[in-house]
């Protein structure tokens, strides 16, 4: 009954408020309603829908303290031209209260090529470390406790390279697998889908995967095998919708691999984790957050039958968007990461990155990266955010948008599993055409004013050119190179080829697991790009879908 | 049957972000040109070729990697050896502004930034294109 | 430069430009053609249709890497469709060529509609004849691949190969309809997808009721294009085809059709635009247009009277 004059009075006042919000049209075409009411959350079962933090369905999020127990991890992501370099920047990043490290790699290593082959040319050290062999590896984390840090990798298709070399720099300190904590991406999916650093296709690529899981879920229990990620199909341009709803789509493609594969569900899914995005809109963002751990905590516990609570909890690990930074008065970044932090704290993230002002001009430079770290302790200490748990549940437009992209998600999922699957819907390129549409539209919204981007298409200045940006030297290709021949000319070379012979014989053979022959082959000291070279001679390499 | 001017969005080096790519594609059709996409990862000898066996008007080169001052000129360079010296070349993608005199003196007829408008590129392109 | 002369010498660019000149309809596109023409004839023009999703640009790639294997040099012309609203188009097709680039007995072009209906550009059979002329042993024609319009591919190419694919639910019946008559060759491609042997029972089965080719019976060629498998035996189906098709004379008859067609339209085309500079003699034709609408005058009458006034002159 109560609802029944509530009902009315809403009525009423939309009657009213219509008319004068028609003076303001620029206001009307935003995605969500004026207000919310308990009418928006009608049906809403508190324990069922979202229950106590810590436990299913983790709506509230994963851990029952949250950050009254520990923050979470303040990790920056860093890395740029050679291991000697980034060495240090890790170093003063710890030194400066980063918790974790996350290693940025250049393209050529991403993509599994040496810095001295040719189409390396111009890109080696540029967005990230150039690593050619475990010598660069040992560089790289000299004098860095590997059985204290936890270490995040950026890396896909050599995802199992650069966590064997990994593994083996720690053995040569005495530091078992067994110890070792951090995180690889190798989420393969995402890179067909939005952020273009494949090489082989994806049969064999997710073979590489459930090696990698199933490998890690006996020798190095404490690695996360796998960050699915949504982050790069946000800043490809989806929607916060899209954005969970196509990598919740990719992470159901892994699990049933690697269920095909023979891995029981329980025995990897706990290692599985996720990276969201944080983008401008603070509450939506809290909203797909809480969202995605529902619908995650539904799959696997309807889907795939996990009976481990551990492997119902979707934990993430967050990036604010760096795609919002805007290249014109690049201190209002500063403001924009703020809330972006906001956002992530309030959605419960487990671990975060803040982008610095300058990233869309440059990468990094010390200072900026310091306030940016800055911001998250800001955020962690002073704000009250991180103070309660969930803070935003109950809210009525929180919990309706929550609903409502929860929702739209599971549409979503629902029409790529008609399709057959995350696979066949990047083959066919359905899920890039959605990724594309929404990049257009946003991109048009802002042409028309309809979107403010504030110093872009609002609130102009004239400015000066900006100066301090960081340059990479432009030697650091001819270094590697150097390193490169000294490397090939002092290794055991009969070592290396009877490695790289092992390999491909294992290649060959879907039945071995390729972890354990190419972590012998890493030992070697032979080059990520012969690594990845034996392997592209095996299984061919991706032919990207045109999709636009 | 009235000419249409023919553009190559091309992205060269590694880097696989192709949204800013695939949006100025798609403001470019919309805009009336034919469009000419090759995707990731192409050499600056494939660019080159490719401008030459579609007869472009217009290459409009996406890079955010930063490895433009390496590989935007060798573009030019290789598409006036073709012979063809009346093709409008133009950059896009974290480019910082300490970098574009160069970039203009190797050839590069513009360079757009972060935040550019694809109607700032269209009218730059119709005004520009011979 | 003089095009045609470059373009007879080797010069790439000026093969680039031919087509240029033509596809926009430049002032020296008849000059360039009637050069060329009597050099063509030579190439072997493959269409390649099939419905959107079928794999046309893989097979294109790797039936062209085919051919360059036994020596070939390969022509591609990859038709994407323009839009109707804007006059735009993206062509997408060369992404999927990016490996061919780079050797020089290939050349990709390119083409959007622009206006054509019939899954070909306008100036497509031009463009066929300047890659004819410039030497190339083979021409790959990939269509727009829009379903049941792919018709004028059988008139411009010598072989027509259709590709089709599994799993393209009931959309099939109306595809097959409209191009079983048109393919001498078909392709099933991702044949290792589930529904192949369905598809491959069908098809087999609409073919043998189709009593149009009595003396070809198109065969069936499993592919899996993106990873090269069945690539060869297509193309020695298609050498079969194009072999048994000269052998009965109907190879010629489809060229002198061809010819005959393209006569007729070149004709027609020629006609019309000397009525429409001759229309001025019959006054003021707004007027006569106006006086047709009202029901003043009677049109079919009109056309008589503007017919004999032109011819008298």
């Amino acid at each position: 009954m109560a609802n029944e004059s509530l009902k009315l009075k809403v009525a009423e006042y939309t009657a009213k408020v219509d008319k004068a919000s028609a003076k303001f049209p620029e206001r009307k075409n935003l995605e969500y309603n004026r207000l919310y009411t308990p009418l928006d959350l009608e049906g809403q079962d508190y324990e069922r829908d979202l229950g106590l933090p810590g436990s299913y369905p983790f709506t509230r999020g994963v851990q029952p303290t949250m950050y009254r127990g520990r923050f979470w991890t303040m990790r920056m992501y860093a890395g740029f031209s050679t291991a000697e370099e980034s060495n240090k920047r890790y170093r003063y990043l710890l030194e400066s209260g980063s918790t974790g490290l996350s290693c940025a790699f250049d393209l050529p290593t991403q993509i599994g090529y040496d810095s001295d082959d040719i189409i390396s040319e111009g890109e080696v050290g540029k967005v990230g470390v150039a690593i050619d062999s475990l010598a660069d590896m040992e560089i790289l984390f000299d004098q860095i406790d590997l059985g204290k840090v936890s270490t995040s990798m950026t890396i896909n298709a050599p995802a199992s390279v650069l966590l064997a070399m990994y593994i083996a720099v720690a053995e040569k300190n005495g530091i078992g697998p067994e110890k070792l904590n951090g995180t690889i991406q190798n989420d393969i999916l995402k890179e067909y889908a939005a952020r273009g650093t494949y090489i082989f296709p994806p049969k064999p690529s997710m073979r590489l995967i459930t090696n990698i899981f199933e490998y890690c879920s006996k020798n190095v229990p404490n690695w996360n095998t796998i960050s699915i990620s949504g982050y790069h199909i946000r800043e490809a341009g989806s929607t916060a919708a899209q954005e969970i709803a196509f990598t919740i789509a990719d992470g159901i493609a892994y699990c049933e691999a690697a269920i095909k594969a023979g891995l029981n569900v329980d025995d990897f899914a706990g290692r599985l984790s996720f990276f969201w995005n944080a983008h401008n809109n603070v509450l939506e963002e809290v909203a797909k957050f809480r969202a995605s751990r529902r619908v995650w905590a539904k799959v696997m516990k309807e889907r795939f039958g996990a009976t481990n609570p551990k492997s119902w909890m979707l934990r993430v690990h967050t990036q604010t968007a760096g795609s919002m930074l805007t290249a014109q008065q690049p201190e209002n970044n500063v403001v924009r990461v703020a809330l972006q932090t906001a956002a992530a704290v309030m959605g419960g993230t487990q671990s975060l990155h803040t982008n610095s002002k300058d990233e869309a001009l440059a990468l990094p430079t010390e200072d900026s990266v310091r306030v940016a770290l800055r911001t998250q302790q800001i955020v962690a200490y002073e704000s009250g955010l991180a103070d309660v748990v969930d803070p935003l549940a109950g809210s009525y437009y929180v919990e309706a948008m929550t609903n409502q992209i929860e929702a739209e998600a599971w549409k979503y999922i629902q029409k790529i599993d008609d399709i057959g699957g995350a696979v066949i819907a990047i083959e066919q390129g359905y899920i890039q055409k959605e990724i594309q549409d929404s990049a257009y539209k946003w991109q048009k919204e802002v042409e028309n004013d309809q979107r403010v981007i504030v110093g872009v298409n609002k609130f102009q200045i004239e400015e000066k050119p900006i100066e301090g940006l960081l340059r990479v030297d432009a030697s650091v290709g001819e270094l590697q190179k150097k390193k490169l021949a000294d490397l090939r000319a002092k290794r055991d070379n009969a070592a290396v080829s009877a490695a790289l012979a092992k390999l491909e014989a294992a290649c060959n053979d879907e039945s071995i697991n390729l972890m354990p022959v190419i972590l012998e082959a890493v030992k070697t000291y032979a080059t990520l790009g012969e690594i990845c070279g034996v392997m592209r001679k095996v299984f061919g390499e991706y032919q990207a879908h045109a999709t636009l | 049957m009235e000419k249409r001017v023919r553009i190559l969005v091309a992205k060269p080096g590694l880097d696989g972000h192709d949204r800013g790519a695939k949006v100025v594609a798609r403001a470019l059709r919309d805009a009336g040109f034919e469009v000419i996409y090759t995707g990731l990862r192409q050499t600056p000898e494939q660019i080159a070729e490719a401008a030459l066996q579609e007869d472009v008007n217009v290459i409009a080169l996406s890079l955010l990697s930063g490895a433009h001052n390496h590989l935007f000129p060798r573009i030019v360079e290789l598409i006036r050896e073709k012979g063809m010296t009346d093709v409008l070349i133009i950059g896009g993608g974290v480019i910082p502004d300490a970098d574009i005199p160069a970039l203009k003196t190797a050839g590069i007829s513009e360079v757009f930034t972060p935040g550019t408008s694809t109607t700032t590129i269209i009218d730059y392109i119709n005004a520009n294109v011979k | 430069m003089n095009i045609a002369d470059e373009l007879l010498k080797g010069s790439r660019l000026a093969l680039s430009r031919a087509i240029t000149a033509v596809e926009n309809e430049y002032d020296d596109a008849v000059n360039i053609m009637q050069e060329l023409y009597p050099r063509t004839g030579n190439a072997h023009v493959i269409g390649i249709t099939g419905p959107p999703g079928a794999g046309k640009s893989t097979l294109t790639d790797k039936l062209a890497k085919e051919y360059r294997r036994q020596g070939k040099t390969v022509g591609i012309i990859a038709i994407d469709p323009t839009s109707p609203f804007s006059g735009g188009a993206i062509l997408g097709d060369r992404i999927r060529m990016n490996e061919l680039t780079l050797d020089q007995g290939v050349f990709i072009r390119s083409m959007g509609t622009r206006g054509s209906l019939g899954g070909l550009s306008r100036k497509t059979s031009e463009a066929i004849k300047i890659l004819d002329a410039f030497g190339f042993d083979v021409v790959l024609v990939e269509t727009v691949g829009v379903g049941q319009s792919e018709v004028d591919i059988v008139k411009t190419a010598d072989t027509t190969l259709v590709v089709l694919v599994p799993g393209l639910g009931d959309d099939i019946q109306a595809i097959k309809a409209g191009i079983l008559e048109i393919g001498d060759v078909f392709a099933i491609n991702k044949a290792d997808h589930e529904g192949v042997d369905r598809l491959h029972t069908e098809l087999e089965m609409m073919l043998d009721l189709n009593q149009t080719k009595i003396a070809w019976r198109p065969p069936i060629q499993r592919v899996i294009a993106n990873r090269g498998e069945g690539i060869s035996e297509l193309a020695e189906a298609i050498e079969k085809q194009i072999a048994q098709s000269k052998e009965s004379g109907q190879f010629i008859k489809r060229r002198t059709d061809r010819t005959r067609t393209e006569l007729l339209s070149m004709l027609d085309e020629q006609v019309g635009r000397f009525v429409r500079k001759k229309l001025s003699v019959y006054g003021k034709f707004d007027e006569v247009v106006a006086s047709v609408e009202k029901r003043e005058k009677n049109p079919y009458a009109v056309v008589d009277d503007i017919m004999a006034n032109i011819l008298r002159q």
